[in-house]
């Protein structure tokens, strides 16, 4: 048994790896992930990748904005503090419209950018998880699971027939720990 | 992609039951008003209010759906290529529904049934009885032939615009070329220019001067606001009606998707500026502003909190999931309900201005409201399909059709 984790096909042009992705598949042989430098136009169909659920959990990191900021406004105007504004109700709540719409954007950014690093592995004073470097550069990169799929020849060669430049055997997943 | 087989010169057939339906729209409508002229002068006074509400939401559509062309030029659009013909019928009755509604605010002029605040006998000599300081500090700007030259110039340059940029669209269907297309870039800048300082005041004319002592520096923009999201959900509703007719195969979930997010933003858009104008109002609590809201507030509630109900919280809550915005039924439900929300929202914008103490005073809901805007949706459904039908339904030589065919998000 080998010790090879993944196999890396890396092409130099996007629609090389497009024919790289459709005979990998005709060919029964999973694919782990694609890594390129820029977005590719409906490859999240071809790969059968999940739709994301960062509208969700914006709702609800927005949501959460909402209701912090009405409670704290309550708290503040109404059980601690009351104070006659212009013969107003103390909870005018079209007065607070605009800061709770400011806050639930606040909550659901940072929850945003909090749940991409979270989901990424980027933090600062983390090592970036890369499997290829150039795939953040020029070149367009297609991941195998070796374990998974044994025939690492035929893998190489349908790689190479659809115009990879270079294939990689690695024997770690990531090559960026350093 | 780039294999389809679209009939791309698909042309529409305007009869049966939809001619039909909107004869009789036309016919009720005729009847409606007929009605409300023969009563007294309670009777004629919402008559005019309902016929300048119709009149200006008719007008106001037609030249939001010319600002839709403009937009998509100059934004260079590719993905709206296809379905700018629905716009373009809709741009090519502008001449009519201009002409309405300066007939319509002339003659209530004329009558003294609409803009009595500030058209009156002796409003502006000093030595009457019904003499108005402030409506004579006004009346270099509001008075009669200022008015109507108004009216003219600015309906009458949006009118302009519009016959030539469908004229460009449709030579470019026989003589192919860019040479269309440049020009159409080229006016749809100068036009862009001309409405977006225009329509504020166009607003301030035919609805705010009802009320001629209030004014509000957000009340153009609250209407643009208006006319706009309106004519995205009508842009909307007749794209998937035809399309449940069998015709527009080419257009697909993601287009449906585009507009969606149009009458969902702008619905939000809407809400931002109506609310604008509340809360400062509201803050201040100065009473030559609030007086504004008193009346709605006393008389109109219902109608006032609707409004909110209808297009804010409606659009907010079933067009946030992105499969409601490419459901075909979903988004014709809303674009239902905001079509019907706005008319709630012209109406709350114009009858207290008419009928201050709401139905002791004559308004209400009843005939002459549901009479006369299906007279408007009868004729804005003739004249729109019989102006579709005259042209294939999609512009073939467009330079971005193949983008738009190709449409995907």
């Amino acid at each position: 048994m080998s010790n090879i984790k993944y196999i890396l096909g890396s092409f130099g042009d996007p629609d090389e790896m497009l024919t790289g992705i459709k005979k990998l598949q005709e060919n029964n042989i999973s694919i782990y992930d694609v890594y390129t430098p820029m977005p590719i136009h409906g490859i999240e169909a071809k790969l059968g990748v999940k739709r994301s659920r960062l509208d969700i959990a914006a709702f609800f990191f927005g949501i959460t904005g909402t209701i912090t900021m009405l409670t704290g406004v309550y708290l503040a105007t109404v059980v601690d503090w009351p104070v006659n504004i212009g013969g107003k109700t103390h909870f005018a709540f079209p007065d607070f419209v605009p800061i709770t719409f400011e806050l639930t954007i606040l909550f659901c950014a940072f929850g945003l950018v909090g749940s991409y690093y979270a989901s990424t592995h980027l933090f600062p004073g983390r090592a970036p998880r890369v499997m290829d470097l150039r795939a953040t550069d020029d070149r367009f990169v297609i991941a195998i699971d070796a374990k998974q799929n044994a025939e690492h020849d035929k893998i190489d060669e349908l790689l190479k027939s659809a115009g990879a430049l270079e294939v990689k055997h690695n024997e770690r997943k990531y090559v960026s720990y350093e | 992609m780039g294999t389809h087989h679209y009939n791309l010169s698909e042309q529409f057939e305007f009869t049966g039951k939809v001619k039909s339906l909107s004869i009789a729209g036309i016919v009720v409508g005729i009847a409606a008003i007929a009605y409300g002229l023969m009563g007294d002068h309670v009777s004629h006074e919402r008559t005019f209010a309902n016929l300048l509400l119709m009149g200006y939401y008719f007008a106001c559509v037609c030249m939001s759906a010319t600002f839709f062309l403009a937009i998509q030029f100059v934004a260079q659009a590719g993905w709206s290529a296809s379905i700018l013909r629905v716009p373009q019928a809709m741009a090519k009755n502008l001449p009519l529904a201009a002409l309405l509604l300066i007939v319509i605010t002339g003659l209530g002029l004329y009558t003294h049934n609409l803009y009595h605040h500030w058209h009156a006998e002796g409003l502006t000599d000093k030595g009457s009885e019904n003499y108005d300081a402030i409506i004579a500090g006004k009346s270099a700007f509001l008075n009669v032939p200022f008015f109507m030259i108004r009216q003219f110039v600015f309906m009458g340059s949006y009118a302009i615009f519009a016959h030539f940029v469908t004229k460009w669209s449709y030579n470019e269907d026989l003589s192919g070329g860019l040479t269309s297309y440049n020009k159409s870039f080229k006016y749809s800048c100068i036009f862009l220019v001309i409405y977006g300082f225009t329509t504020p005041i166009f607003a301030f004319d035919n609805i705010m001067s009802l009320e001629a002592h209030w004014f509000s520096t957000m009340f153009g923009w609250y209407n643009f606001a208006s006319m706009w999201v309106s004519t995205l959900a009508i842009i909307a509703i007749i794209i998937i009606l035809l399309r449940k007719a069998g015709y527009m195969s080419w257009v697909n979930n993601s287009h449906l998707h585009n507009l969606g997010q149009f009458i969902f933003g702008f619905s939000i858009f809407w809400t931002y500026v109506w609310f604008a104008q509340f809360l400062l109002i509201y803050y201040a609590n100065m009473s030559e502003e609030t007086v504004y809201f008193y009346k709605r507030f006393n008389s109109y509630e219902f109608w006032f909190y609707l409004n909110i109900v209808l297009n804010f919280l409606s659009p907010l809550l079933l067009l946030m999931d992105r499969d409601n915005k490419r459901s075909e039924n979903i988004l014709l439900t809303v674009a239902i309900i905001v079509v019907c929300g706005h008319w709630v929202d012209y109406y709350q914008m114009i009858m207290p201005g008419v009928f201050e103490y709401g139905p002791k005073d004559g308004s209400g809901f009843g005939i002459l409201e549901i009479g006369i805007a299906a007279g408007f949706v009868g004729l804005f459904v003739f004249t729109v399909l019989s102006a579709l039908s005259k042209k294939p339904m999609v512009a073939k030589n467009h330079p971005f059709l193949q983008e738009s065919l190709n449409h995907h998000l």
